[in-house]
């Protein structure tokens, strides 16, 4: 099963776990199933039905451009960042 | 509109004649009037040496030089450094060092060292860094280009 | 994958394919470009620090001969606040577009205000004084404590803080804050035996590249925009033309000419929709060039900021726990690389407990743009400075302490990821057996420091093609604008697939009509993510030539194998071409061979550096010298040595700016007081030795050579090694940048 780190400004809504499986074979079910366990969370990460531009998610450490009916694998670890760019 | 006036000099061992308003600088003319478009501005105010040339055998900011100025005068410009099928052997130091990343101030650069050489064929390190400190390069930190220098100035 | 082998071109020193046109000033910049009928525009500025716009008339303007045409924020669509998607990260359209053209408050020195295009430079300049603006002054906000302060100037009245989704109840200059936590930072600090706590300021400074911005724009009649111009992505400056301008993208092409530095600067557009709204108004090709000064006042430099960092250790030298708050200033408009910063401020350093703020704040200075791994230097100068303390305190060497708590594979950092095969552990490594380290360094005002650094470096698009040419060579189309020798460090993985000599690719840069989408040359990731795009394009050519030789030998295509630049049969026939000779025969074998590759790669490794520097500190002027400089860095496989080490010897350079001289000096009225290349005093090469680039080489998993991104770290170590050497010159901490010859007379007391 996928694992979602929870950023620590969200951890408030997940009784504070910073680190949680989540069903899921794309990012929309992982947002899905995280929002149903833990009611608030998506509208922190989503703006409608995508990530909000100013998060970036970063597979196995990775910051990758996701689109939400994009596969993740099974042993996949997301984290949810703020959006930034390098020089 | 400004009346232009008319001047005669020599560049790059050509002769040349155009028309320029009074206030337009060296690099201007080079740049706008006879598309010589190796000069660089990175200031326009003499502190970056990214437009240098050699003018009667000195080395010039040609930002701060009047285009009026040079009539009867001969500018050497970085179009005019290398043979048609030859480099000059400061360029091919350039190269062989990789003394260049971006190659904005490469020819003001070649231009300061080639004023060296010219007059000092044997620099030592702190010549060539005091020469050249009057060049900004924000890219290669000098290091390659104080050694592609040095090494110019043994291979001729 | 990246195993150690033998390469024949890989890491090898060719000649870079654009340096003849480099070294004779036939390469064509953004300025450089002429077009027959051309305008020339010039944009006026806001002299007011904040200011509300309260008219503008151009009748004067309007009546000098020669002027052709001028714009305002008038001539903009009517912008949103929506935030637009740019590829490179979110940006709320209003705020882009007030800082293409202010419409209701100039919010620094130097805001656009209003442009005009004329026959020449000259009369769009005297036409700019004759631009009557009236403005109603405002009482500026100039630094990130002040603008913190509750009852401080409001920039912006719909600005609340937020802080991942919560917002704030009343309007802010705090416009964001971010946190990571991990472990227990209570706990980790009681279980520390020396805990260290300092605070620290720098300055803002400016990435400092020679070019100014330029662009040429013109519109067709039949509505197709084009614009020239030096920019570090072709592809982003077309989004944020299409936002800006609300016009369709397929309209839009953008020509990358060659550009004279960056360093992150030149990611975002100022006179680029400045251009084309001058070039849609008058008609005619606008060329738009900035000045000195309008780059220092009207780009983004990157942010001054204050930094509290806190650390605690036991006796043998183990970190417990860290903390920091660190307050960017984003400039007139959100959007500081705080988050960056969070990421890499203690990322070198496996530390249970951890606990990191950041607040993105906006001042009344430019709006802040990326500049050589943003965040990153600022977070180091503290981090790395305080280090150095402990490691005083507990009588350790100071590359001890370092080694005993440096991140390794496995190792999770406080704002989560795992770090992969890392190279941090080998460049402390180097350092300490390197020459310079184990060299004495007894002179009175003599000091030694270091100091490490981090930067995760990205991957993102990259669009390669290649074609083969009868004669053996290849032609390399790509869209990663070449600032520091890319063309030859893309160009050389192609050949090494291909068996063939780095000089027999070609490779060119194309506009946005000629290439796949690609990212920008930034974030480290042209050598690595268009490099690997390339090796996949290369891969695709042999997969295509290896079905060109079945067929000429009549052969399955499983029984042809390809190595060393020569295709060869195996299974019974005994055949064997080399890649030049089929390349003579593929007319006869079914026509052209291109190779292709889109790439998104996601293992980009993160790079690593430490330092070790000599200074010499003059107690009467206060000026530090810098006497041997040492640069130790993991580039994870170097394609072409000798440009990363001019990336980090750039680098290095650049951060000794930033360490002793640079900064913008500010007088209260909000006005920058040395928009100049001799006031601003950045590095000469009479001020620096030789810059000793010491490559190591951990290989990158996430890539077939093993590359790492090397162009964004060696600007990170520079400010606290040297403020760590000048505290072992003349035994004070320095926790100011920059560390200018006052500050250091007025730390020693004598002023």
């Amino acid at each position: 099963m996928p694992t979602v780190a929870i950023p620590s400004l969200m951890r408030n809504l997940t009784d504070g776990e910073d680190i949680v499986s989540v069903k899921g074979n794309t990012l929309r079910e992982i947002i899905n199933n995280l929002e149903n366990r833990y009611p608030g969370t998506k509208e922190k990460l989503c703006d409608g039905d995508r990530i909000h531009p100013s998060v970036n998610v970063y597979i196995n450490g990775v910051l990758t451009r996701t689109a939400m009916h994009d596969h993740v694998d099974e042993d996949a670890e997301l984290h949810f960042l703020p959006a930034i760019s390098g020089g | 509109m400004v009346r232009k006036l008319h001047v005669q000099t020599a560049i790059n061992g050509e002769t040349v004649e155009f028309l320029c308003e009074p206030r337009q600088s060296l690099l201007e003319v080079l740049r706008d009037e006879l598309h010589l478009t190796g000069a660089k501005e990175g200031c326009n105010n003499g502190n970056c040496g990214a437009c240098s040339v050699i003018l009667d055998g000195r080395l010039v900011n040609s930002c701060l030089v009047l285009g009026v100025e040079i009539d009867g005068k001969s500018v050497e410009t970085i179009e005019g450094v290398a043979e048609p099928e030859k480099l000059h052997p400061i360029q091919d130091a350039f190269l062989e060092n990789a003394a260049l990343q971006c190659g904005i101030c490469t020819p003001g650069f070649i231009m300061s060292a080639k004023a060296l050489l010219d007059k000092n064929p044997n620099p030592t390190e702190h010549e060539v860094r005091y020469w050249l400190a009057g060049n900004l390069c924000r890219c290669t930190g000098y290091d390659k280009i104080v050694r592609a220098v040095l090494d110019a100035a043994s291979a001729t | 994958m990246s195993e150690n082998k033998e390469y024949k071109v890989i890491g090898t020193r060719p000649i870079r394919h654009d340096g003849v046109d480099k070294v004779t000033g036939r390469a064509i910049y953004g300025a450089d470009f002429q077009i027959t009928g051309l305008l020339h525009g010039r944009v006026l500025r806001s002299p007011h620090a904040h200011a509300k716009i309260v008219s503008i008339d151009t009748s004067r303007a309007e009546a000098l001969p020669g002027v052709k045409g001028i714009v305002t924020a008038q001539d903009l669509p009517a912008a949103e606040d929506k935030m637009a998607d740019l590829g490179e990260g979110a940006v709320n359209l209003k705020y882009l577009c007030d800082n293409i053209l202010a419409s209701d408050k100039a919010l620094y020195k130097g805001h656009a205000i209003a442009a005009v295009a004329a026959t020449n430079p000259h009369i769009a300049g005297e036409a700019c004084t004759l631009l009557d603006v009236e403005y109603e002054v405002l009482p500026p906000v100039l630094e990130v404590r002040q603008a913190m302060e509750p009852d401080a100037p409001i920039l912006h009245d719909n600005i609340r803080t937020s802080s991942l989704g919560e917002t704030g109840e009343k309007p802010s200059n705090v416009a964001s804050h971010l946190q990571h936590k991990k472990g227990d930072i209570e706990k980790g600090f009681t279980e520390a035996d020396v805990v260290i706590e300092r605070e620290f300021v720098t300055g803002t400074v400016h990435q400092g590249y020679i070019e100014p911005h330029n662009a040429t724009a013109l519109y067709n009649p039949d509505g197709q925009l084009t614009v020239w111009c030096s920019t570090q992505g072709a592809f982003t400056v077309r989004e944020q033309l299409a936002e800006i301008l609300q016009y369709p993208i397929s309209k839009i092409k953008v020509v990358p000419l060659e550009i004279g530095g960056g360093f992150g600067g030149k990611i975002n557009v100022y006179i680029k929709p400045v251009a084309a709204l001058l070039a849609k108004k008058t008609g005619k090709p606008v060329k738009v060039l900035m000045n000195r000064a309008d780059v220092f006042e009207g780009t983004g430099p990157t942010p001054a900021s204050y930094l509290t960092i806190k650390i605690g250790a036991t006796n043998d030298g183990k970190i417990t726990a860290a903390q920091t708050s660190l307050a960017f200033e984003a400039g007139a408009y959100p959007g500081s690389p705080v988050g960056a910063g969070a990421m890499c401020v203690f990322a070198p350093y496996n530390i249970e407990n951890v606990l990191i703020d950041g607040y993105d704040v906006v001042v009344n200075k430019p709006k802040t743009a990326p500049y050589r791994a943003p965040g990153a230097t600022n977070a180091a100068f503290g981090t790395e400075t305080v280090i150095d303390e402990l490691a005083e305190t507990l009588n350790m060497d100071p590359l001890e302490i370092r080694l005993k708590n440096g991140a390794k594979e496995g190792d999770r950092r406080a704002d989560g990821p795992v770090f992969p095969r890392i190279g941090f552990i080998e460049t402390i490594e180097a350092a300490q057996e390197h020459p310079h380290y184990t060299s004495s360094n007894g002179k009175k005002h003599h000091g030694r420091g270091v100091a490490s650094g981090f930067w995760f470096n990205i991957g993102l698009e990259s669009s390669v093609t290649i074609s083969v040419n009868p004669d053996g060579t290849v032609n390399l189309v790509e869209g990663s604008t070449d600032i520091g020798g890319t063309r030859a460090s893309i160009a050389m993985q192609a050949a090494e697939v291909l068996g063939i000599p780095a000089e027999s690719v070609n490779p060119t840069v194309v506009d946005t009509n000629s290439i796949g989408y690609t990212a920008v040359t930034g974030g480290s990731r042209t050598t690595y993510a268009t490099g690997y795009a390339a090796y996949e394009a290369a891969q695709d050519v042999v997969k295509q030539m290896k079905a060109r030789a079945a067929k000429l030998w009549d052969v399955d295509e499983d029984n042809i194998q390809f190595a060393d630049g020569e295709f060869s049969s195996i299974n019974g026939k005994e055949e064997q071409i080399s890649f030049r000779d089929l390349s003579a025969k593929l007319s006869q074998t079914g026509g052209p061979v291109v190779g292709r590759a889109t790439m998104n790669p996601a293992g980009a490794g993160g790079a690593f550096a430490t330092h070790v520097v000599d200074v010499a500190v003059d107690e009467e002027t206060g000026k530090v010298e810098i006497l041997r400089y040492t640069a130790t860095q993991d580039a994870g496989k170097a394609i072409h040595p000798s440009y990363v080490e001019g990336q980090i010897q750039g680098g290095v350079v650049q951060g000794i700016g930033w360490a002793l001289n640079e900064e913008y000096i500010y007088n209260d009225e909000g006005e920058m007081t040395n928009a100049s290349f001799l006031d601003y005093r950045m590095p000469t090469c009479l001020d620096l030795p030789m810059i000793d680039a010491v490559i190591v080489e951990v290989p990158n998993p996430g890539h077939p050579y093993g590359v790492r991104g090397v162009g964004e770290v060696p600007i990170v170590p520079p400010p606290a090694a040297i403020a760590n050497a000048i505290y072992d010159a003349i035994g004070v901490r320095m926790t100011e940048l920059p560390m200018s010859p006052d500050r250091i007379l007025k730390a020693l007391g004598k002023i």
